[in-house]
């Protein structure tokens, strides 16, 4: 029953002369800083915006370095203490024949932070120079770096259930390294990256260039 | 059933003058605008440009989304404190409940990942489930909202995308099978009360309408 809607047609909120609160979507005329209704304040998509997207994407990947470098979880047994990064603790559960899990930990904690940088750097980019890519393609890579974003935090829990529960005295411990903690920053961060990402850039530059792009 | 909405564009056309900013309805995701046309009971209205659904009217929402959240919260203080799983190597056991995943970081600098991760998979559903609650019960009730409602409810949708109980419930099952080689692991209670809040929040966030919400506390008592 939705309306045959030709894009062209649709007009966006700054086109004609209103705005609306990012938190609550309420409209308001062109200029309100604060929404009359939930109080937010209203965020402009400015340059301003995407330098925090930048600001703190790099914070992220800055944090990121180390929680690769350094022993995620160090394991004590009888026989030997055994310190493990990301990726060697994937390579060991692979000798271990739990390649599944090796898989799940090896797509959540290293190839979804990797593409999430790719995926924030690009859309900051695309929303200042032409892209390729179309308005509803972008707009997907979004909602899925947002969605998929968070899942990296599993690590993390994995570590955390795993050093609370192995505590048999001086059978077998394990123990959080110093990575958990840039990691868990480097997730922290690039949500807030992602965050800080105004979808609706995506969608009013290509109107600006509407000449050259006539379909999306 | 999907309610239609009229493009702001045809509004423009008659006059623009006579359009309130309140009768616009505008696109989170897209900034598209459109005249405000409210679905009726099972409708949808979805952004045209880019396929958001903005209004989800369904039937007696409120009442079961709070049904839910009082089952959340029950859940939740249950799981803390229950032994959540146990182990069991050559006569050795331990039992971690919830609270002791979360604490686990507890020496040094990781203690400030002890206290995020105790926040991330307690303390932040717990806050945004009473929050549900204390927004959402006048509105059921048509009542006026509650004192402080628009900031509790503004302060909830923050918190979302920090709410991570589904996340902590994978992180369970390959915990687990890391585990497995190294000692026997058996579920607790909690464990079990764990699985069902995980199902219990994605239902209760997939019922919630946020544009109706804000709509009910704007305008109270209309229905």
């Amino acid at each position: 029953m939705g309306l045959a809607g030709d894009t062209q047609e649709i007009l966006s909120a700054k086109d004609i002369g209103v705005i609306a609160c990012t938190r609550c979507t309420r409209a308001w005329p062109a200029g309100t800083t604060t929404c009359g209704r939930c109080g937010a304040s209203i965020k402009l998509n400015n340059n301003k915006s995407l330098q925090r997207v930048w600001a703190l994407w790099l914070a992220g990947l800055m944090c990121y370095v180390p929680a690769n470098m350094y022993p995620m979880l160090q394991t004590r047994t009888l026989l030997q203490v055994q310190q493990d990064t990301i990726v060697g603790g994937a390579i060991e559960l692979v000798h271990h024949d739990a390649i599944g899990i090796a898989v799940v930990i090896l797509l959540a904690s290293v190839v979804i932070p990797l593409g999430k940088f790719i995926a924030i750097a690009f859309l900051a980019i695309s929303v200042t120079k032409r892209s390729s890519m179309s308005n509803h393609q972008r707009q997907l890579l979004f909602e899925i770096v947002e969605a998929i974003g968070r899942w990296s935090m599993i690590d993390i829990f994995v570590v955390a259930i795993m050093s609370s529960l192995v505590q048999l005295d001086t059978l077998a411990a394990i123990n959080p390294g110093i990575a958990s903690l840039f990691f868990a920053l480097s997730v922290i961060f690039t949500m807030l990256s992602a965050q800080a990402f105004d979808t609706k850039m995506i969608w009013d530059t290509s109107h600006e260039r509407q000449g050259t792009t006539e379909h999306d | 059933m999907v309610c239609a909405l009229k493009h702001a564009y045809n509004a423009l056309m008659n006059d623009v003058h006579t359009l309130s900013p309140e009768h616009i309805l505008v696109c989170p995701q897209c900034d598209a605008a459109y005249i405000l046309a409210r679905p009726k009971t099972g409708e949808r209205a979805v952004c045209t440009r880019c396929h958001t659904v903005l209004i989800r009217n369904k039937h007696e929402a409120g009442i079961q989304i709070i049904a839910l959240s009082l089952a959340i919260a029950i859940l939740i203080v249950a799981a803390t404190f229950f032994p959540f799983l146990t182990i069991n190597a050559a006569g050795a056991t331990n039992s971690a409940s919830l609270l002791d995943a979360a604490l686990a970081f507890s020496d040094g600098p990781l203690m400030i990942l002890s206290l995020t991760t105790a926040a991330l998979i307690v303390v932040v559903p717990f806050v945004r489930v009473i929050l549900t609650v204390y927004v959402l019960s006048p509105i059921v009730l048509n009542r006026t909202p509650a004192r402080g409602a628009m900031g509790a409810f503004r302060l909830s949708e923050a918190l979302r995308p920090w709410s991570m109980v589904e996340i902590f419930a994978l992180g369970c099952a390959v915990a687990l099978i890391k585990i497995s080689d190294l000692a026997d692991v058996s579920f607790g209670s909690a464990f079990w009360m764990f699985a069902v809040l995980v199902f219990l929040v994605v239902i209760q966030d997939n019922l919630i309408c946020r544009w109706s919400i804000w709509d009910s506390l704007e305008t109270p008592k209309k229905s």
